[in-house]
C-alpha cells in the first residue's frame, strides 16, 4: 500500500455502471516524510476522504476487496485516512 | 515477495472496516525501490528485517476475512545466507 495526498477530483458522466456513485480522486504519492513524489493516480474513495488529506491507497487487484468495490473495475482504492506517520531517520 | 526493513508505523483512525485491528507498518525495501505500507501478520516491530508478500496473495495471510491489502509482512527474518 502507498501513502498519497489528495490533489483533486475527477468527474465522469459516461462510465462503467459499477462505478456509479463512487468518488474518484486524483492522488499524488508522498514519501513517509510527507514530500511529494513523481506522478499521480486516480483512486476510488471508500472512506469519505477530502481535498489535501493524506490517505492510504491499496493498488492492484486487492483494491477490489475495499468496501463496496467487489466486482468493480477498480485498481486503486483509498482505504484509510492517515492521522500520523512515525518514521525513523 | 521481497525483503525489507521496518522503519516506522502509520496510524489511521478512519479506515476500511476490514483493517480495524491490523497494524500498519512502513517497510523500506532492501532493493532500494522505495518505502511502502504493509500490514503486519506476524507481530513485527520497528528495526526488524522482514519478508513481505505482495499482490492479491497478500490478503491470503488473513484467510477468512477479505482484508484489502497488497503488501503483508508474513515473516521476520533471522538470517540471510548469501
Amino acid at each position: 500500500m502507498i501513502l498519497a495526498r489528495i490533489v483533486g477530483t475527477v468527474v465522469a458522466t459516461r462510465k462503467d455502471p459499477r462505478l456509479e456513485g463512487k468518488k474518484l480522486l486524483i492522488c499524488r504519492q508522498v514519501n513517509p516524510q510527507g514530500d511529494d513524489e513523481k506522478g499521480y493516480m486516480i483512486a476510488v474513495d471508500t472512506v469519505h476522504a477530502g481535498f489535501r488529506e493524506k490517505v492510504l491507497i491499496v493498488t492492484g487487484s486487492s483494491a477490489r476487496m475495499a468496501y463496496g468495490c467487489k466486482d468493480t473495475p477498480v485498481d486503486a482504492a483509498i482505504v484509510g485516512i492517515v492521522d500520523q506517520v512515525d518514521h525513523e531517520a | 515477495m521481497y525483503l525489507g526493513k521496518v522503519v516506522g508505523n502509520v496510524v489511521c483512525t478512519v479506515k476500511d472496516d476490514a483493517l480495524v485491528g491490523q497494524k500498519l507498518l512502513l517497510v523500506r525495501r532492501d532493493d532500494g525501490d522505495g518505502t511502502i505500507v504493509a500490514i503486519d501478520a506476524v507481530g513485527a516491530g520497528v528495526g526488524e528485517r522482514v519478508y513481505v508478500c505482495r499482490g492479491k496473495e497478500a490478503s491470503f495471510a488473513f484467510k477468512g476475512v477479505e482484508v484489502p491489502t497488497e503488501a503483508t509482512i508474513v515473516a521476520i527474518v533471522d538470517e540471510v545466507q548469501r
